[in-house]
């Protein structure tokens, strides 16, 4: 066993109520277990005990035992336990410790007193296992937030560690290397026999690799077992944690409910509903129809006048890359328009010229009236010691926080304060015109998800015009009709979100991978339409034309 | 500023060499400019560091920290003419009787020592800020952990926190400019600074935690000793070393045979003899002329 934990209770200081509560569990070696849990509910806490930090480096009443390694946390600190296992937490940014990537790699190797070679030896080839080796003489300042959540993953399996701690690791990094890094972890799991512990929101991605799936609720362990039963759990008890695949299933009165899309593509060959190539021409006809309903909706904004132009928007950096290379863009009043490309595509840049933070190099961007940022982290807003002082009350009853105005902001929830940031950036005399999000969903559960993107429909029915900068294709599915793809400052891609997101691998949603992009389905409630319509035909037959709308096209 | 400072690894004499040659380099210089009064003295070791910035590759950043050098050198200068007001014989203004200071006489040679601490002050800023930039900090504290490992590992914190606070500030910064009427707030310029700086401040706490547990699971606290690569050493490692004993050689020499000598009290006396300008012209000739070796300065 190479993870106990032994009736532990933790409460952090000045805590009212413990954040893990008599949690016993076993972790055997070579294990790959997912921690599953609403924001708040005790998975970061469980990560930070079995790393020592909690209670060593945090403070607090801790009860109970902990034993990494067949050491136990009361008698060792995480210096020692460092040495057995690797952690990753959810900010790299503060998991940088030195200024070039080498060195970073090279501090705790150096710090268990192993001789040059063997440093050198380790840095190479976790370098090279990991694909960074192109960046080990590069300054950590000069890393982008994949490079640096890559470089810190780096130094936390550069000791080839029995057991590997993960928070969130994947919030930070695009849909694509999101993925790669959940392969990755399954490889060094395979090859090294190295455990890992995975706290994720995004379930979705990496449920297919785990061995056993550990949901807490309220600092208690609420289900421990396999991916399936898992999935059975949340359908009963929890259903903010099922993965879209599985909600597609329930709601078209599938069973079992499927761990991934290939066993999901399988139980629906099984079952005839899949045929057994990936594209026919029912599909070719289903995308007519959603280009159709994009040309519909196209032709009733292109009547407007665009309320954000750009013409032709150059940033170039001096002596350094190109980050936009002539951007022609234009929005219309009321248009809800998901901005996505991999990591460094230039999504924030072009958020921030939209909004008049940046100034272009060439070209000019025109705004029909205020452009209102929201910039990735909330946190960043929240200045005052009162809510109230931050907004204007009517724009915090807008977002409902009109009952907290005498709440200290950073007292507030990860959801309140994304809301609390919304209401700054919205307040004034006259509403916005263009609402722009960057990254809002990072670290953000699903319930969270789902009431920020009420919130952004809601306005985009007002007649604001919503840009969202985002690497979640389910939210992008769920909020935008327009998807824009980005790649090296280009616009590679403009077009309706059906199309962008039903056709891919990575730029897809769990639904559209498993229907192979049939339908123009994306989320869960329209696959499973799909899927009850095609039980329910006789025979193999085309799709019919018109089948299903997607939700924010139908809300309007 | 604090952004401007962070090591970069650059094609350079100093940047080649390793960084514990190049910080006793930094050092003889500091040193050179703590021993030394004489204004010459003083002016030729700046003109060494902005010599040695520019041939380093980071010249205008180095410049740049003149600003902060003036930002502390004017209020030195101005303090000590008020409170040097006694000493000195060369009057330039009677302010009479001042309560509580009594009598004060404002003098030019309280003015003379007031500017010659400033630029001394200055020498030592443009010397650290040259040091931040040009010397691999991660190598000088594998170095220092070799000798003293708390001090490294405070360091290390120390060293995290200054570009992590600037990324907080330029972040903290950007949301202010989004808030609507985030341009005519700029009549309160002021206020919303002390705002930034307060929600600045008060997230280093913390951030310090984070770099902390982190340094903690690195093992930094495991206290075992650093075993390090036995290289040989550099053209510009012997370089900067013999430059290094050649400044400290010529500021002590200055010094202690008084060719170099400077007195503001009673009267302003300065030494100005051949051999003055011959230790004085010296100084940057021999900081500099590492320099001149181009060779293998890519590493």
């Amino acid at each position: 066993m190479i993870l106990a934990f032994d009736d532990v209770t933790y409460t952090y200081p000045k805590a009212d109520r413990p954040a893990l509560d008599r949690v016993s569990l076993q972790i055997e070696e070579g294990e790959v277990c997912l921690l599953a849990g609403l924001s708040g509910h005790g998975k970061s806490t469980l990560l930070r005990a079995a790393c020592g930090l909690a209670p060593h480096f945090h403070g607090g009443s801790f009860a109970g035992e902990v034993s990494v390694v067949g050491l136990s946390t009361r008698e060792h600190g995480p210096a020692r336990l460092g040495a057995e296992i690797g952690v990753l937490f959810q900010d790299p940014e503060t998991q940088l410790v030195m200024s070039s990537v080498r060195a970073e790699i090279s501090l705790p190797l150096q710090s268990r007193g192993q001789s040059p070679a063997e440093v050198a030896r380790g840095v190479e080839e976790v370098a090279l296992v990991l694909g960074i080796d192109a960046l080990l003489e590069r300054s950590t300042t000069e890393l982008s937030g994949g490079e640096q959540q890559r470089v810190a993953l780096a130094a936390a399996l550069c000791g080839k560690p029995r057991l590997v701690l993960l928070d969130e690791p994947t919030s930070q990094l695009d849909p694509v290397a999101g993925d790669e890094l959940i392969g990755l972890l399954r490889r060094i799991n395979q090859e090294w026999d190295t455990t890992i512990l995975l706290a994720e929101h995004r379930l979705e991605r990496c449920l297919h690799i785990a061995d056993r799936v550990i949901a807490m609720r309220d600092g208690r362990i609420a289900h421990d077992g396999d991916p399936q039963s898992f999935l059975s759990f949340a359908a009963e008890h929890e259903q903010a944690l099922q993965t879209p695949g599985a909600r597609m299933f329930a709601l078209a009165g599938i069973a079992p409910p499927p761990v991934g899309v290939r066993q999901a593509r399988a139980t629906l060959r099984a079952r005839g509903l899949l045929p057994a190539g990936d594209t026919s021409p029912s599909e070719r006809s289903s995308e007519k129809s959603s280009n159709r309903g994009w040309r519909a909706i196209r032709s009733r904004h292109g009547e407007q006048e665009p309320v954000l132009r750009l013409k032709g928007v150059w940033h170039e950096l001096p002596r350094g890359a190109t980050i936009l290379a002539g951007v022609d863009l234009e929005l219309a009043a009321g248009e809800t328009v998901a901005l996505m490309g991999r990591n460094g595509a230039g999504k924030s840049t072009l958020l921030r010229h939209a909004a008049g933070l940046m100034q272009p190099t060439r070209g000019k961007v025109q705004r029909s009236g205020r452009v209102a940022l929201l910039l990735q982290n909330p946190g960043d807003y929240l200045l005052r010691e009162r809510v109230g002082d931050e907004a204007s009350a009517a724009a915090l009853a807008e977002v409902g926080l009109d009952a907290l105005t005498e709440r200290h902001p950073r007292d507030l929830s990860g959801g309140e304060r994304q809301r609390l940031a919304l209401a700054i950036v919205t307040d004034g005399e006259e509403p916005p015109a263009v609402l722009a999000l960057d990254e809002p969903t990072r670290g953000m559960d699903r319930g969270a998800k789902a009431t920020l993107a009420a919130e952004l429909r809601r306005r985009a029915q007002q007649g604001q015009t919503v840009i969202v900068a985002t690497h979640d294709p389910e939210f992008a599915a769920v909020c935008a009709q327009r998807a824009i793809l980005l790649g090296d400052g280009h616009v590679i891609a403009d077009c309706p979100t059906a199309e962008l997101l039903a056709g891919g691998w990575y730029f897809a949603t769990e639904t559209a991978r498993i229907l192979g992009g049939r339908g123009g389905a994306l989320l869960p409630e329209q696959g499973a339409e799909l899927l009850r319509f095609e039980a329910s035909r006789p025979l193999p037959q085309p799709l019919p034309q018109s089948l299903p709308k997607p939700l924010s096209e139908a809300s309007r | 500023m604090a952004n401007l400072l962070i090591y970069r690894r650059l094609p350079s004499s100093l940047h080649a060499a390793r960084a514990s040659f190049g910080a006793l380099w930094a050092a003889s210089l500091a040193l050179a400019s703590v021993l030394l009064y004489h204004p010459l003295g003083l002016g030729a070791i700046g003109l060494a560091v902005l010599g040695a910035a520019y041939a380093s590759g980071v010249g205008r950043a180095v410049a740049g920290s003149l600003r902060i050098a003036l930002i502390v050198a004017a209020p030195i200068v101005i303090i000590n003419v008020f409170a040097s007001s006694g000493y000195g014989d060369t009057v330039f203004w009677r302010l009479g009787y001042v309560p509580p200071f009594g009598q004060v006489d404002l003098t030019l040679e309280a003015l003379v020592y007031g500017a010659v601490i400033a630029l001394k002050v200055t020498d030592l800023i443009l010397v650290g800020a040259l040091a931040s930039l040009a010397i691999d900090p991660d190598e000088l504290l594998a170095f220092c952990r070799r000798f003293s490992f708390r001090s490294a590992l405070t360091a290390s914190l120390a060293l995290r926190m200054v570009p992590l606070l600037a990324a907080d500030a330029r972040r903290l910064a950007e949301a202010q400019r989004t808030r609507p009427g985030a341009a005519a707030e700029g009549r309160h310029r002021l206020r919303s600074r002390a705002l930034l700086l307060a929600a600045t401040v008060s997230g280093a706490l913390d951030r310090s935690l984070d770099v902390a547990a982190t340094l903690e699971l690195r093992g930094l606290a495991s206290g075992a000793r650093v075993r390090s690569l036995r290289r040989p050493l550099s053209r510009h490692d012997l370089a900067f070393a013999g430059s290094a004993l050649a400044v400290l050689a010529l500021a002590l020499a200055g010094r202690i045979t008084g060719t170099v000598d400077f007195d503001a009290y009673p009267l302003v006396r300065l030494s100005s003899s051949p051999a003055t300008w011959l230790i004085c012209g010296a100084l940057p000739l021999v900081a500099l002329l590492p320099f001149l070796d181009r060779r293998g300065i890519v590493r």
